[in-house]
């Protein structure tokens, strides 16, 4: 039964999968798939060096905390964070009572409700507290933060690449894509998917002042505040690479002494 | 069953003694993968990942578990609860990354297992029925770890199940209302989610059990080795212990060393950026894709692209990619040759590593690319071949191949000749 059924299931298979090609080649030769503007213009992400690439590194604290100044004036206006408490920034060498004073003095306060009287109210962030949400009222959806840098392919280099990556539309590309014309209110950022993205250019040349006297050029933002978003989607990289070594140390050792004992038990059966 | 020689469990200690009398647990454990159970002398390093499916079941129901005492299946926190663990639960963060990447060590193990299974003949008789439920395994693991990646709720987590689910819709009259009462709803939400997570928690146990089932019916006529020549005598075979649990040590050493490296150094590797964004049932992503170990059978749905007579293009694919799978089922008796390894079948070797493994690992890389027609058209080419190897090819070269000489013994094979060896009383047994 097997052996009669079998083969002709097979060739049913076989036969419907040869209808579906020659189907598809045909129209593939009459009428190809029609290049776009994204397949030419789109650009991968530039290569940058940062800190906590390879094997052994980590994150550099002092970039970090500049990231995060760039954040907290300029991306937290419209993006939130809420994968991160305060207290996490702890991490990147800022002290318990610097890091009071960041939760204190955030713009946007914690909201309260008083189940007694039905009465919501405000207070300050505490530590304790998570970044508070962003209300965003213009047109678009800036997503939430936190796991941008692991939320896209090769996500450090893509933030890098796309805050300082806002060019003019090439004339190239409206001269093949007539139709491709970046559409009003949003800008052309060959980083971007789908070339044309939302959100304005947002970093300046010396749009912030960092107080570790870094010049802040764009370039230098954008990097500073890729590698801070790095550390936001993934705070637990360092402790992850060490204990990474310390567990490829030991399984080593222990498959070394794995492979001399079988050796021996196996020495005299071959 | 074993063998006469096989060694017999002799407890010396006074309470081993006691136990053997009231529960005789000991006794299986020796019989079972201990000196007590006599193997091929001949077995090589392609027989080590039986053992290490084995340890991936338990590591992953171990981190599993523990995952569980910290995550919350409801659509509305499951996404930031996997964030807690990755962020505040004490080593959450390396539990879940096991436990990842564990599924994919579980997938890329349990297909070299199988593969082993193609180039030895383990699936022919006597063996039919380790086969049947290796096999059962596989579609218990496809669908466990199809249910895992929804748990996440991220994108893909999300369209992934909408896409899956949504296979069942192709399935004339029946297949919508079935869609819905699977998901118990008209779209992946929080009812889909929970029952995806007690399924997910119940169906590993499940699999242990039918794992049980496939070691006791590998005991029953011992395992198979390179050669496809039967165990003769007692030169054939070693005791299990301690000479392939030291064997096993080795590969288990050199397996955790390759998981490790890429839990700890690169454990998004596998994954998909996108799973790192919450579910939005607003936003598709650009390109649904499953993970990777299903790129082959998802590279097999997307191949039928036009309707066959008058079955739908999409019905075409749904029954395909389940053929794909349930044709092993029907393998033991597809392959009739009398040669069970593929050491002494010179055209069966040839498919085999020239055409079935070159064709699945292409359908893998067309099923991880967007539904572009380049890669729809080799799909179409590599999913041909690959029925046709199963359902035409095998059964046609296992009548007119012509085998090599096999040796007559694992001692002959292992040592080049063979002075002790004794025909069987009655010829017929061999």
């Amino acid at each position: 039964m097997v052996r009669l059924f079998g083969p002709l299931v097979g060739l049913f298979f076989a036969i419907a999968l040869a209808w579906s090609f020659g189907v598809g080649a045909i129209q593939m030769i009459n009428d190809p798939e029609p290049a776009t503007a994204v397949q030419e213009f789109h650009l991968h992400p530039k290569e940058v060096h940062f800190s906590f690439n390879g094997a052994f590194g980590t994150f550099d604290r002092q970039q970090a905390q500049r990231g995060f100044q760039v954040y907290k004036e300029v991306c937290a206006s419209c993006h939130s964070l809420k994968q991160v408490a305060f207290r996490d920034l702890m991490a990147l060498g800022y002290s318990e009572p610097e890091v009071k004073a960041i939760a204190k003095q955030w713009a946007t306060k914690a909201k309260t409700f008083d189940p007694k009287t039905g009465d919501a109210g405000e207070r300050d962030n505490t530590p304790a507290d998570r970044f508070p949400p962003v209300y965003y009222a213009g047109t678009g959806n800036p997503p939430d933060l936190s796991l941008m840098a692991k939320a896209r392919h090769e996500g450090p280099e893509y933030i890098y690449s796309l805050l300082s990556g806002y060019q003019e539309q090439p004339a190239a590309l409206i001269k093949k894509f007539p139709d491709s014309k970046v559409p009003d209110g949003l800008h052309y950022n060959p980083y971007f998917a789908n070339l044309n993205i939302a959100m304005p250019p947002p970093l300046a040349d010396g749009g912030v002042t960092y107080s570790d006297g870094t010049k802040a050029s764009v370039d230098q933002q954008a990097q500073d505040v890729a590698a801070f978003l790095a550390w936001t989607a993934e705070p637990k990289m360092e402790k992850r690479k060490q204990t990474g070594w310390a567990v490829l140390g030991f399984l080593l050792a222990a498959t070394i002494l794995a492979y001399l004992a079988k050796k021996n038990v196996w020495a005299n059966q071959h | 069953m074993s063998f006469p020689w096989a060694n017999e469990y002799k407890p010396s200690h006074p309470f081993m003694q006691w136990m053997d009398e009231k529960l005789p647990l000991p006794r299986f454990v020796y019989n079972a993968v201990g000196a007590g159970y006599p193997v091929p002398r001949n077995l090589n390093y392609w027989y080590n990942f039986g053992i290490l499916a084995g340890v991936c079941l338990m590591l992953q129901i171990i981190t599993g578990v523990i995952l569980a005492m910290h995550y919350a299946a409801n659509q509305g926190v499951a996404f930031d609860s996997v964030e807690h663990i990755m962020r505040d639960v004490n080593w959450g963060w390396m539990m879940r990354y096991a436990h990842a990447n564990g599924a994919s060590a579980f997938f890329v193990v349990v297909y070299i297992h199988i593969f082993r299974g193609f180039l030895f003949g383990s699936y022919k008789a006597p063996r039919e029925m380790i086969w049947l439920l290796g096999v059962t395994i596989f579609l218990l693991m496809m669908a466990t770890a199809f249910m895992g990646y929804v748990l996440p709720w991220g994108q893909m987590s999300f369209w992934g199940a909408k896409v899956i689910t949504g296979l069942f819709s192709a399935i004339p009259i029946v297949g919508e209302p079935l869609q819905q009462w699977l998901l118990g709803g008209f779209a992946p939400d929080n009812a889909a989610l929970n029952r995806f997570f007690s399924l997910h928690f119940l169906l590993p146990f499940v699999i242990l059990g039918v794992v049980i089932l496939h070691i006791w019916a590998l005991h029953i006529p011992g395992s198979t080795n390179p050669t496809g020549v039967e165990v003769k005598q007692e030169s054939d075979t070693l005791p299990f212990h301690p000479y392939y649990t030291a064997k096993d040590g080795f590969g288990l050493g050199v397996f955790l060393l390759i998981y490790c490296a890429v839990l700890f150094f690169g454990p998004n590797m596998l994954g998909h950026p996108d799973n790192y964004i919450a579910a939005d049932p607003l936003s598709t992503p650009a390109h649904i894709v499953p993970e990777w170990y299903f790129w082959p059978f998802y590279a097999i749905l997307r191949a039928f692209t036009a309707d066959f007579f008058f079955i739908p293009a999409k019905l075409m694919g749904v029954l395909a990619m389940f053929a794909s799978i349930l044709v092993w089922f029907f393998l033991p008796w597809l392959d009739t040759s009398p040669v069970r390894s593929s050491r002494y079948r010179p055209l069966l070797r040839k498919f085999v590593w020239f055409g079935l493994l070159p064709d699945v690992l292409i359908l893998g890389y067309c099923g991880g690319s967007p539904a572009e027609a380049k890669f729809v058209l080799i799909s179409q080419l590599g999913s041909l071949y690959y029925f046709l190897h199963f359902l035409v090819i095998l059964p046609i070269v296992s009548s007119i191949e012509k085998p090599e000489p096999l040796p007559f013994s694992i001692t002959e094979s292992v040592l080049g000749k063979d002075d002790g060896a004794v025909l069987p009383a009655n010829p017929a047994a061999a």
